[in-house]
């Protein structure tokens, strides 16, 4: 007892004195923090509130107005509410896929591939619009394809799409372990290739027989919804991937092999084992990601073409209500994707309580930073 | 690393192909556009629409304005990193998670309410255009709002090197007589170092990026306070696909180069690690 006590009171000791060696004195801590505070309120809180103040100017009435009233608003509001899950649910079918590939295998030109995902984090949301811009506007590369008959790659396209559909549904339905499988099971290759031919076969000839597609007339990509689309979804790109990559890493593949031997498909793999463990992970990139892609400004303006009413997301009504000076108007807007933000920030607050992989992980905060 | 043999789990070949497809549709097909076009004009051409008078000035307010704001932010960062890790005050909490609003709010959003508290009825314009502080539709304007941008990158690279530093290091520094501020500077700010620069990298890259907040508080004068991604939109906007381009092309290279720069910073600063 006594020799244990006396082994201990040093160690108190000791932790008091490294405490009173890292304790900044009195006057310092206060000053710093108040000047923390106040960086933190003049930077972000006094805006934040000014939103909000400018927003109701016109009080409750004038500023559900200014939202509900003005019908280049709404449809400004509900093309944001299309093109974003659209662009989401794209790049969660990337961030899946590029996961498990880069997570669960070795292979050759596996790092150049993980930085190739962060490309769009540095390329300038004004230059991502331009790309599209040179490719499918009307003097880019196919542009006077898609003026005179855009709609004759429909059915070709729907029809690939049907083709990855089908290929991606037989390989996760495919009995993983040999020895559940099937006489036809065991030939991937001619299955695949046999099968995706029928299934193009069946659908081309089902357009162009029933003549889905108009003829000879122009498919805009540039200054609709598509160009949108397509903007959105390559600055969003990599926050899905970036956030299950790391997860799936800490999490290991010992229990989706111990499925495997047990005789599970690929499907019931991943969706009695993957999904459950990487949940929170994938909540938390598309939260990070939604909230990118709904206030993306750069690379949708330059592809817009700002046809009020038609290609004017919400961040693209802001810039054109307050070129109007139409401030309140433009506020209004600005405080539903104020509200948002802050809703994103409470839920990541939330989960990165959930996410116990992240604690061990080699750098994650660093990683995060990069919204 | 948790990778297994390919043979194992199924699925390699879908999920790489689909990975590498993807990619090549949304990113690298469209950069090699950007590339291929700036590559069908000729020397001449290129040169002249790189190096306008106007061109020039762009680069070097965008370079010149992401540059200060990212020094100003690595002070402000590593301020508020040794705030939130070392001191406890009521709040904290929130202004820990205030710090990343900066993130989460549109770009655009955070221009609009810049320019309208700067201007001279403003809530703070009205104190700082009488001292003759124009925080609005002036250059420092933009150095303003790319702080606010950038604010989240220094704090979240420090801040976990912070919190996981030795505190028998500057108990021995206190131990052999070395001052507080000493300890800080000779002990401390050593091991910061790699994080710093890695959140000053990613701050200076997010800064030369920047459009949709700069758009709303530089007021876009040629000249005096037009960034670079602007005067790709005005090119734009005159239809002068090629000049646009060869624009980009140069924002391109210079932020492909300081990925890789970010890049060797940050295995730089993990060389200890492994």
């Amino acid at each position: 007892m006594n020799t244990e006590a006396a082994v201990q009171k040093p160690q108190a000791g000791a932790a008091a004195r490294i405490q009173r060696a890292r304790q900044d004195p009195t006057w310092v801590r206060w000053g710093l923090t108040l000047v923390a505070v106040a960086v933190v309120g003049v930077l972000v809180v006094i805006p934040v509130v000014n939103i909000f103040v400018q927003a109701l100017s016109d009080g409750v009435g004038g500023y559900w107005k200014n939202l509900v009233a003005d019908p280049d608003t709404r449809h400004s509001i509900i093309l944001t509410l299309t093109v974003v899950p659209i662009a989401l649910v794209a790049n969660i079918i990337f961030g899946f896929m590029a996961a498990w590939a880069i997570a669960r295998f070795d292979f050759p030109g596996r790092t150049l591939l993980t930085a190739l995902i962060d490309l769009p984090f540095s390329v300038s949301p004004v230059v991502a619009g331009l790309m599209f811009v040179l490719i499918f506007g009307l003097q880019g590369y196919l542009g006077s394809f898609l003026r005179e008959d855009g709609y004759s790659v429909m059915p070709y396209l729907i029809s690939l799409l049907a083709v990855g559909v089908f290929i991606l549904l037989f390989f996760l339905f495919r009995p993983a372990s040999p020895k559940t499988r099937h006489e036809l099971w065991n030939h991937p290759w001619t299955v695949v290739l046999v099968g995706s031919a029928g299934v193009f076969g069946l659908l081309f000839f089902l357009q162009v027989h029933f003549e889905v597609w108009p003829r000879n007339e122009s498919l805009k990509i540039i200054f609709a919804t598509p160009g949108l689309v397509l903007a959105t979804a390559f600055v969003t790109f990599p926050f899905v991937a970036r956030e299950l990559i790391p997860v799936m890493e800490a999490v290991g593949p010992d229990e989706e092999l111990a499925a495997l031997s047990l005789g599970a498909s690929g499907w019931q793999i991943f969706r009695h084992i993957t999904v459950p463990n990487i949940k929170w992970g994938l909540v938390y990139g598309v939260i990070l990601c939604n909230a990118r892609a709904m206030g993306e400004f750069g690379a949708v303006y330059v592809v817009s073409g700002h046809i009020a009413g038609q290609t004017d997301t919400m961040p693209l009504r802001i810039e054109k209500l307050f070129q109007e000076y139409n401030l309140p108007g433009a506020f209004a807007v600005a405080s539903v994707l104020t509200l948002l933000a802050i809703l994103t920030l409470m839920a990541k607050i939330k989960l990165e309580r959930k996410v116990p992989s992240r604690a061990n992980l080699s750098e994650p905060k660093t990683k995060e930073a990069r919204l | 690393m948790a990778s297994v043999n390919r043979r194992v789990l199924p699925g390699f070949s879908l999920t790489l192909g689909y990975t590498v497809f993807y990619l090549s549709i949304l990113v690298l097909i469209p950069i090699t556009a950007c590339f291929f076009k700036a590559a069908s004009l000729s020397f001449q051409e290129f040169w002249h629409a790189v190096w306008t008078e106007r061109a020039r000035a762009a680069y070097l307010l965008t370079f010149g304005a992401a540059f200060v704001a990212a020094i100003v932010n690595l002070f402000l960062g590593l301020l508020l990193a040794w705030v939130l890790v070392r001191y406890t005050f009521p709040g904290k909490k929130l202004v820990d998670s205030l710090v990343d609003l900066p993130l989460a709010l549109p770009t655009a959003v955070g221009g609009l309410v810049y320019s309208s508290l700067y201007v001279q009825k403003g809530w703070l314009g009205q104190y700082l255009v009488p001292l003759g502080i124009q925080g609005a539709y002036s250059r420092f304007a933009i150095v303003l709002v790319l702080v606010f941008v950038g604010l989240p990158f220094v704090v979240r690279t420090v801040q976990p090197i912070l919190e996981d530093f030795d505190p028998e290091a500057e108990e021995a520094s206190a131990s052999l007589g070395g001052t507080r501020w000493q300890t800080f500077r000779n002990i401390i700010l050593p091991t910061l170092y790699p994080a710093l620069i890695t959140g000053f990298a990613l701050a200076f890259a997010r800064g030369v990026g920047e459009y949709g907040s700069v758009v709303f508080v530089s007021g876009n004068m040629p000249y005096k306070t037009e960034i670079a991604p602007i005067l790709i939109v005005a090119r734009l906007e005159e239809f002068a696909y090629g000049e646009a381009t060869a624009i980009a092309v140069v924002l391109l290279i210079i932020s492909f180069s300081m990925l890789v720069l970010i890049n060797l910073l940050e295995r730089w600063s993990m060389r200890y690690e492994h």
